[in-house]
This record gives structure tokens, sequence and C-alpha cells, in this order.
């Protein structure tokens, strides 16, 4: 119980659909007669509704989060993903206090800061000096402690040379950098952090992880992160929250709210329909399945054929495939160029077959995005037509390098490296 | 449970100001009046003068339009000293005023990714307004000592004067209460953005600013009793100038209005900064 640094009760938010202006003085006061004098339920409050962004649904107030209880240990590292509107954004909200909850509570040890977007409140005549003050001070540290962190901040954020200069003249990638440098240095129990690490250079991302990791393992900090990058997700946190439709739908290690998130997404293992322009290009039929065999494993070749309709002479067309693990980390890329050399293809109809051989992919689940295109030129393919397939395991037992249960030993590579053992 | 060092929850009761809260903040609160002080002359020449120069031609203005076209009495008093008096009191109350009724509006990009009292804003605000305030009122004295030392006009001080912090505080404290409750009204309802700005305008015409109480006719006098600044800018200009009157009962007036008023914006303006955010 003691260890409990974040407890959420039953914490739902509504929100209002459609424009606010006309008509909500109407609204109000209608509220206010039925629920007030009459002690009647909300008019506009309708039970029982999810927040479900695609489909419509009557009455306009929806549940952005709605009966939300989990709690948090301190020390815990917990990534938050959902799709776009699941709600994540609208429970760090909550947590950083930027607005309230509908019902609920949330219940906190510590101080909370928040990271929701780096460089709030910078000011672009202030010096690079005074916007780290103002930015600290909104943050809630005191002018003590940023004097005594500025050196670290400026060094951290590299920008040394030009922190007497208004932040109008920097590039927009230093104010970044210094917001972000801000906000890594100031030191809450509890640390809210929404996609900010996709910030800077490749290198100043790499210092911002770095720093982030050190935050969360050191001193028994409480962090809650919101990203759409699984990679760094996995790597950061310990414990996962999947929220769906603004309701929890599952939770605990992080890995296994990522395959959980990810399994949701529908597996289409063919494609029959068209998708492109069909004027220009189009992809046609589109299938993956294992060749020979009914079911893809270790040991099948893999074999991705579709359809192309080329409708038009473009002048550098890309017809092929991304292979994507299932953490959507791209793995590889196929033209059918690759081999054939030939430019374009003349108006027609076409079909297009490509192998994967045996022992290339580790068992786990993977995705096909196709692309065709016309080459710096547009992309008729969306994600309407990726295939989602499975390799499993098969019948012959491998060594224990592939266990994707096993976090440390997930290869995605079946590597067949070994060539000899001898003893000397 | 005591152990919870923060409870988020949808309501609070209703006098729920964070004074605690606004306090630990306050190196925020300096930040911001510093802020404000050194970023408005930035990049301009004359920088700081422009403290001066506005109410300056301001003043030169109202002397040509009021004091010469219209030929209102300033009670036998220099005009350019009336018109400054008036002046210098009515900028800081339209400037709080306006800062403070706008702030979810200007605001609403940091105070939607940051949680601090958002009280720090306004407060700091007025802060920062006086120090501007107490800049032009140096001015005004500087034209005192003239009109007093050099000239044989009609100028006394006398100990009302000293009410001088009490009428500044009750001005500070009427703009920063009526900016508050614009402000909250104006996140759902922006009707009153519209009025506010011409609003403010006719309000100096019911308020002595650019003509002395006595020179109203009989019964708009008691109309415009009924303003609680009145009082307010009739008391100054007795204390400085010996024109005018004092009525302590126009005062004890002035501050009742004002405790209802900051009851009232503090009520509204901590039940919209919960939420504010999704309606603004």
């Amino acid at each position: 119980m003691s260890d409990i640094a974040i407890r959420f009760d039953n914490v739902s938010k509504i929100y209002r659909l459609g424009v606010v202006g006309t008509g909500t003085l109407v609204h109000d006061l209608n509220r206010w007669w039925q629920t007030s004098v009459r002690h009647k339920e909300d008019p506009y409050l309708k039970i029982g509704q999810t927040n479900d962004r695609a489909a419509k649904g009557d009455g306009d107030i929806v549940y952005a989060l709605r009966d939300i209880s989990f709690d948090i240990r301190q020390g815990d590292v917990v990534g938050i993903i959902g799709k776009n509107g699941a709600g994540k954004s609208t429970l760090l909200k909550l947590l950083s206090r930027v607005t309230s909850p509908s019902a609920g509570c949330i219940c906190a040890k510590g101080r909370i800061g928040s990271l929701l977007e780096v460089g709030t409140g910078f000011h672009p005549e202030l010096t690079g000096r005074e916007n780290i003050y103002m930015n600290g001070s909104i943050m809630g540290m005191t002018r003590r402690e940023i004097s005594r962190k500025i050196d670290e901040i400026v060094d951290f954020a590299g920008v040394e040379r030009y922190i007497d200069t208004p932040v109008k003249r920097y590039s927009s990638g230093m104010t970044v950098r210094l917001g972000f440098a801000v906000a890594a240095f100031m030191e809450p129990e509890i640390l809210v952090v929404d996609e900010v690490l996709a910030v800077g250079d490749a290198e100043f991302q790499k210092k911002a992880i770095g720093k982030m990791q050190d935050v969360s393992r050191g001193g028994g900090r409480t962090v809650l992160f919101v990203s759409h990058n699984m990679g760094s997700m996995r790597r950061l946190c310990s414990r996962g929250v999947l929220l769906e439709n603004g309701m929890v739908k599952y939770m605990g290690g992080m890995g296994d709210t990522i395959r959980e998130y990810l399994k949701d997404e529908v597996i289409q293992s063919s494609f029959d329909g068209a998708d492109g322009d069909e004027k220009v290009l189009c992809l046609r039929k589109a299938s993956v399945s294992a060749a020979g065999r009914d079911m893809i494993t270790i040991d099948s070749a893999v074999r991705v054929e579709f359809d192309i309709d080329v409708a038009r002479k473009i002048p550098s067309l890309v017809a092929g495939f991304n292979l994507c693990s299932s953490y959507q980390y791209p793995l590889a890329r196929a033209d059918y160029n690759d081999v054939s050399q030939q430019a374009s293809l003349e108006p027609g109809s076409y079909h297009l077959a490509f192998e994967i051989p045996p022992y290339t992919l580790a068992e786990g689940e993977y995705k096909i995005a196709f692309d065709i295109a016309e080459r710096n030129v547009k992309r008729y393919t969306s994600e309407k037509s990726d295939l989602t397939f499975n390799v499993s395991q098969g019948e012959t037992l491998f060594g224990n390098a592939f266990a994707e249960s096993l976090p440390i030993k997930s290869s995605l590579i079946h590597e067949r490296w070994f060539r000899s053992i001898q003893r000397r | 449970m005591s152990e919870w060092t923060t409870v988020i929850k949808p309501k609070n009761s209703l006098l729920d100001i964070d004074l605690k809260g606004i306090w630990r903040y306050r190196d925020l609160v300096r930040m911001y009046v510093r802020r404000d002080i050194v970023t408005v002359y930035k990049q301009t020449i004359l920088g700081p003068l422009w403290f001066l120069i506005q109410p300056m031609l301001t003043t030169v203005m109202y002397m040509f339009v009021f004091g010469g076209l219209a030929g209102i009495s300033t009670d036998g008093l220099p005009q350019a000293l009336f018109y400054m008096a008036g002046i210098t009191l009515w900028n800081y109350f339209s400037t709080v005023f306006n800062k403070c009724s706008n702030v979810f509006a200007a605001n609403s990009s940091v105070f939607g990714k940051v949680y601090f009292p958002r009280l720090v804003v306004p407060i700091s605000g007025t802060i920062s307004n006086l120090l501007q305030f107490l800049i032009q009122f140096c001015l005004f004295l500087a034209f005192y000592c003239y009109y007093a030392f050099f000239t044989d006009s009609p100028v006394h001080m006398n100990a009302t004067a000293l009410l001088f912090p009490v009428l500044v505080v009750m001005l500070a404290g009427h703009a920063m209460s009526w900016g508050l409750i614009i402000t909250s009204l104006t996140t759902k309802y922006r009707d009153l953005t519209l009025l506010v700005s011409f609003g403010l305008q006719l309000f100096m015409y019911a308020t002595p600013v650019i003509y002395p109480l006595s020179a109203a006719p009989e019964k708009f006098r008691d109309i415009l009793a009924f303003n609680p600044l009145t009082s307010i800018f009739e008391a100054f200009k007795f204390g400085w100038l010996g024109s005018g009157s004092l009525s302590w009962w126009g005062l004890l007036y002035s501050l009742g209005f004002l405790c209802v008023t900051t009851f009232l914006a503090v009520v509204i303006f901590s039940r919209v900064e919960r939420n504010f955010m999704d309606t603004v």
C-alpha cells in the first residue's frame, strides 16, 4: 500500500463535442435548471456511450476517459499506449492538473512535474539564461534550485555560446534542446512526459533518452510516458498501460502491453480490392503465404505476391514492399527493380512475386507495407493494404536464441551463422 | 487519506484558493514581473522613456480637446497637472484591468501545458504595472513641484495625500477583481470581450478623470457616486492638488464594493481555472 505513488480512482473525463458558442447558454441554463433546481440528471450527459471517434453517436458529450482505476507503484516507469484518441493525453493532462476530472479522484504522493511540451513559456525577447529561469519557475522550481543547476542545464542543451542571446535568434532545434534541458533537470517525484523524446537531432535524442533512463533508474522517481515510438517505450518503461476508447484495456509488463496493443491491429494476410489511383497506378490483389505449405514457419519460404495495374506510363516506378517487425521497426525493403533493373513498366496489369528465403525471419509477427509509387513523386498505396503474418516455430526445434517471450533473447533474424565448434 | 500529498478531484469547495501554492510560486511572480518590464520596450531606442512619453502626449491632447475645445473646468488648477493626475491613475486602472481581463485567453498556451496557480499571472501583471505606475507618478510629482514652487497656481497638498498607498491598492483591487470576473466569463462566452474594450472607454467618462466631480450637474453627481472609482479619484485629487472633495462615505462604499467583487472574482476564477482548457 505505502509504495503506491499514484492512484487513479474511477476517473472519468467528459468532453463536449461540436462548437462551443451559440446555444451553450441555453444548454447551461437548462442543465442548471434540471440538475440544481429539479434535482434530475444532467439531460446532456448520456450514460453508456463510449468514445469511438469513427462511429457516429447521439448526444454531444463523450467520455475521453471512463472509470479509469489503477495504481502505479513508486519508482515504476510506466508507458501509456493506445491509438489516437484513446485518452492518453487526457490522462496526462489530468495528472498534470491542466484540466480537472469530471468524476473520480487522482491521488499522488509527491510533486508532479510535467513535460507536456518543451519550451513552455519561452519568451522570444528574453535571453537563453532568462528563459531558463522563466521556464524553470513555471515548472515549479525555485530560483535557488535553478541557479544551482543552470550550468548543467546549459551544458546539457549545448547552447553555451548563445546563452545570453535572445531566444528568437535561436534555431528551432536549439530552442527545443534548451526547453528539454530545463525540463530534464527539474526534479519532481513524479514526472509526466508526453511525446517529447522526438525532439532535436539524432545525437540529442540519444542524449535525451539517456537522460530519461537515468531519471527513471536513479532515485526511485516515478515516470509516466506517452509515446507512439514503441521502440523507445520498450527500452525505457518497465510497465505499460493500454488504453482503448478511454478505458484501461490491459496493464502489465511493457513488452506484453505492446504486444497486446499490436495484436489488436487486424491481422490481414491477404488483400483483395484496389489501393491507389485507378487512373494511374493501383495495387489490386496481394497475399502473403508459405511457399508450398499452409503455415509460415521458420523453415518455410515466405511468398509475397501482388498484382498492380499500371494505367499510364510512369517514368520511374516503384513496386515493392517494406518488411517491418512487430514493433514497427523497418527490417527490409524489396523492390522489383532490385533484380530486373527495369526503370519502368509499360501500361498494363502485372503480377509480381517475391520470396523471402527460409531461415530468414525468426518466430514472431511481421508486417508488410506495400510501396507502389512514382519515385520521389507520390506513393499510391496506403495502410489499408498492409498485410500481417506470423512466423511460427514449426515442428523443428531450434536453440533458444529466438524465443521472443524472453525479452533479452529476442532476435529478429533467424541466423544460421553457426559453422563449427572444435575442441582444442 | 492523509498520506497523499496531491489529490485531484473534480470539484472543490466554493472558496478554494491555493494561497500556499501562490506563495510557493513567488519566484514565478518575480519572473513574470521581470519579463513584463524587460520585454515591453526591447529593441526600442527610447526604451523605458516610453513610460513617460505616453502620459505626457495624452496630457497635451487632453489639454487641447477637453481644456481647449470643450472648455471643461479643472477647478482652477493648471490643466496639465489636473489631467496628468487623472491620466496617471486611470492608466494604472485600465492597464491592470486589460491585463487581467484576458488572462485566460492570452495565456492559454502556457496554461494548457503546465499547472501553476493561475492567480500568479494576474498578480504579477498588477505588480509589474504598479512599477510602471510609480514611474509615471514620479513624472506627475515633477510637474507638481514645478507648479507648486515656480508658479503661483493654487495647488497645495494636504494630509489626505497620505491616503495615496491605500487608494492605489484599492484601485488595483477594483481593476483586478473586475478583470478576473471578465476573463472567467469570457472563456465560455466571448461576447464580453467585445464589450470590454469600448466599455472601458465609456467607463472613463463615467469617472471623474478629465473633469472634477464639482463640474458635474447636481443630479448626475448622485449617479456618479455609485461608481466606486469616483471617490478614489476625488480623494487623490483632493489630497495632492487641494481641489475636489474627500468623501469618507464614498471611500467606505468603494471598499465595500471592492470586498464583494473580490470575493466574487476569486470564486468565479477558481471555478473556471480548473476546466477552462476545455472551453477556451
